[in-house]
């Protein structure tokens, strides 16, 4: 127990005392999660709300594959960008294995889906609401989508944090592609799951409470907005 | 409109209905729940196709171009979850219209100038059926259709509204409209299309309709609407 006390007060030293190592892995963390999140919003959302508004043959497979996507374990897209930019792979020229660029690679390949997803769903509902009006006042397609998304911008915001909040939480597929390199690739989740191997719990608990702080706030700005703003469809009185 | 059916997954919804409407006048569709009175003001404002038959205006197909210059209220009207004004001001940004003074003089007319700040959301039912005559009537309408506009509304926001289609038929709009409120059927109609299961069983002036019904459904309706309103004065 006395063991465990000193390892929790040795952590919380580190997080306060503002440890460079911590900070250089969790300003790394944000770096690769921000930035795979801002790809897969400017992918994802497009893509959503074109397949939310389009009528086309195969739309519900594309929303079976977005749907089946959501839940693909990282370690599998991992693997998947690992073959496709390993040397001997058809994007090896790239250079980019070990590098934090593979790690935002693999983890807009893990959020875009949640995001399309989501995106898709959040349009639908609205355009199911809003049709007839805009049917009847004709308003032009391209105004349409505009309005649309301003009209769900919580939950899409929402939809983006839940992707901030996967890809923050994802050790799989970044630990593959990235390898864990000390000052390099070395995140957050990867360097949590190292520093226990090694028995140094310090470092792993310091990085996991800094962790557990950004989930929550994630998780509170999530439900913030989601209280101060009326729900997509409950509109109708 | 003229030998209109629309079937929808192969029951047939409208059946072989034609009529003509003229303009300046009230024309005002009734009969029991689901006899098809609001899918005719559909049919007619384009936003279904006919599955037969065709529909004209002046005698040419309904397109976009026509369909601005038409505006449909519904019964639970839809608003974007932003200000009085702003839901306003995007109707009349569709239009080329938007000059504050316009959205204002808009809003004074149905009585929410003061409201112009508040989220539409936190409009009670009333208000926010006024604010949706208000979007109507910012597109400068020819033909203002209302879909059960005024059901289930405070007697003051059916009083306003009932006022303000008054309004717009003297200024030279057509009115359609569907309507369960048998006296306020009688305050605004001019004529009467009844519809029946899907079909136009009885078209006549409001008056002769009223006090000499031609068609057994249209007895019968009238009856039991007179009965239950006795009923519930009783």
């Amino acid at each position: 127990m006395t063991d465990l006390s000193d390892v929790f007060f040795l952590a919380i030293s580190l997080v306060l005392s503002g440890n460079n190592d911590l900070l250089e892995i969790v300003a790394l963390s944000l770096r690769v999660s921000l930035t795979a999140v801002g790809c897969a919003v400017l992918v994802g959302m497009p893509l959503g709300a074109a397949v939310g508004l389009g009528r086309f043959p195969g739309k519900n497979i594309i929303v079976l594959f977005f749907n089946a996507m959501m839940g693909i374990p990282p370690v599998v897209v991992g693997l998947f960008v690992y073959m496709m930019v390993s040397k001997s792979g058809p994007l090896g020229w790239l250079d980019i294995l070990y590098t934090p660029t593979a790690m935002i690679t693999a983890q807009f390949i893990l959020i875009t889906p949640i995001i399309a997803s989501l995106t898709r769903q959040v349009i639908e509902d609205l355009h199911q609401h809003h049709a007839q009006q805009f049917r009847s006042l004709c308003v032009p397609r391209h105004v349409a989508i505009l309005e649309l998304l301003r009209e769900g911008r919580t939950s899409l915001l929402t939809t983006a944090m839940a992707g901030l909040g996967r890809a923050m939480a994802e050790v799989g597929a970044v630990i593959i592609v990235g390898g864990n390199i000390n000052h390099l690739t070395r995140v957050m989740t990867t360097a949590i799951a190292l520093e226990t191997s090694k028995g140094d719990l310090a470092l792993a608990l310091a990085l996991g409470i800094v962790l557990l702080a950004m989930s929550l706030i994630i998780n509170s700005a999530v439900m913030g907005l989601r209280n101060r703003a009326p729900s997509v469809i409950g509109t109708v009185s | 409109m003229k030998d209109v059916c629309l079937d929808v997954e192969g029951k047939r919804l409208i059946d072989r209905v034609s009529l003509t409407l003229f303009p300046e006048t009230i024309s005002l569709f009734m009969g029991p729940s689901g006899a098809g009175k609001s899918l005719l003001l559909r049919l007619l404002h384009g936003l279904l196709s006919p599955s037969r038959g065709s529909i004209t205006w002046a005698g040419r197909v309904l397109d976009d171009r026509m369909r601005k210059r038409q505006a449909m209220v519904f019964q639970n009207p839809v608003m974007l979850n932003r200000s009085v004004l702003a839901n306003l001001t995007f109707v009349l940004r569709l239009v080329d219209n938007n000059h504050p003074h316009v959205a204002m003089e808009l809003l004074e007319r149905v009585a929410l100038r003061q409201h112009a700040r508040q989220p539409a959301m936190e409009l009670s039912g009333g208000e926010r059926q006024r604010l949706a005559i208000a979007k109507a009537l910012a597109v400068q309408p020819e033909v203002l259709f209302l879909d059960e506009a005024m059901s289930h509304l405070d007697p003051p926001s059916v009083t306003l509204i009932e006022e303000l289609i008054l309004q717009q038929q003297r200024q030279g709009i057509k009115v359609i409209m569907v309507s369960h409120d048998l006296g306020q059927i009688q305050r605004l109609a001019d004529e009467i299309f009844f519809v029946h299961q899907g079909q136009l069983v009885e078209h006549a002036v409001a008056q002769t309709f009223f006090a000499n019904p031609q068609s057994f459904p249209a007895q019968l309706f009238l009856q039991s609407q007179s009965w239950s309103k006795t009923f519930y004065q009783e």
